[in-house]
């Protein structure tokens, strides 16, 4: 049990991947989903970071892993508003009583 | 156990623990106010990884910006009547099995991997290498990224806007 290892943070972002995936396979709320998805960015983010530091690679990981936040920020606007729009249809947002795409 | 891995494992524990609170509350409120504690455990991650500027970025975006929205979201469209909002589209033991899966085969993968480590040496503040990346050899991408947020922007007003009906 020495200092912190590259493992640490595989394990780590191995773990947060996979309560991720559970989340957005189980929830049936639409921003239940989208908040699975962000967890699932999160642990690509921290592996992009760790990996960039252990294997001394520069500044490309953290680069990306910005890029990654900048994709997650676009992708939460488009999504929400998406869910709002689906609200004001269909007044739910449970992913399986929306299964019309006219009204 | 030096004092960096004690930190590691108690940040690690709140990561972890709220990460669980967002997958397994039954409240969708619980879940979203869980997330905060799941984003800034990695944004501590970020910073123990000597990545201080990506940290920052994460406070700003992810808790300044997106918890934020997620939240506005959830209040906009939750309804206290409502007790369907956290029903399971999938059970929780199929679920369990399936991701447990795929954990075991990532960590198997893991294992099996030769890792090229070389010492990370002292953290060093990244803030001008990152600024230098981004006009040097990032350059376009990041024009892109601007573009990209550009579209999202207008996209997310014609997207939530009430139609008007002629």
């Amino acid at each position: 049990m020495g200092a912190l290892t590259l493992g640490h943070f595989v394990v780590l972002g191995g773990i947060l991947f996979a309560l991720g995936l559970f989340t957005v396979i189980t929830r049936r709320n639409a921003i239940g989903i989208l908040m699975g998805v962000e967890l699932v960015l999160n642990s690509a983010n921290i592996n992009y970071v760790a990996f960039a530091r252990y294997a001394n690679a520069g500044y490309d990981g953290q680069v990306f892993a910005i890029f990654v936040i900048m994709l997650a920020a676009a992708e939460a606007a488009i999504g929400l508003a998406i869910v709002l729009g689906i609200y004001q249809s269909f007044e739910t947002i449970d992913v399986e009583a929306t299964n019309r795409l006219r009204q | 156990m030096s004092l960096t891995v004690a930190v590691f494992y108690l940040l690690a524990a709140i990561t972890v623990g709220s990460a669980l609170g967002v997958a397994f509350a039954n409240s969708i409120v619980y879940s979203a106010f869980a997330l905060m504690g799941t984003l800034l455990g990695v944004a501590a991650m970020f910073v123990l990884l000597g990545a201080d500027f990506l940290g920052v970025v994460q406070l700003l975006v992810y808790v300044g910006g997106i918890l934020v929205l997620t939240l506005f979201a959830v209040m906009l469209t939750h309804r206290i009547s409502d007790v369907n909002v956290s029903n399971r589209a999938v059970g929780r033991l199929p679920a369990a099995v399936l991701v447990g899966i795929a954990f075991a085969w990532m960590v198997h993968v893991a294992r099996r991997a030769t890792w090229v480590v070389k010492d990370p040496g002292a953290p060093a503040p990244t803030t001008y290498g990152i600024g230098n990346a981004f006009l040097r050899q990032y350059a376009l991408p990041f024009e892109i990224a601007s573009l990209v947020l550009l579209a999202a922007l207008i996209g997310a007003i014609v997207v939530s806007r009430k139609e008007v009906k002629a």
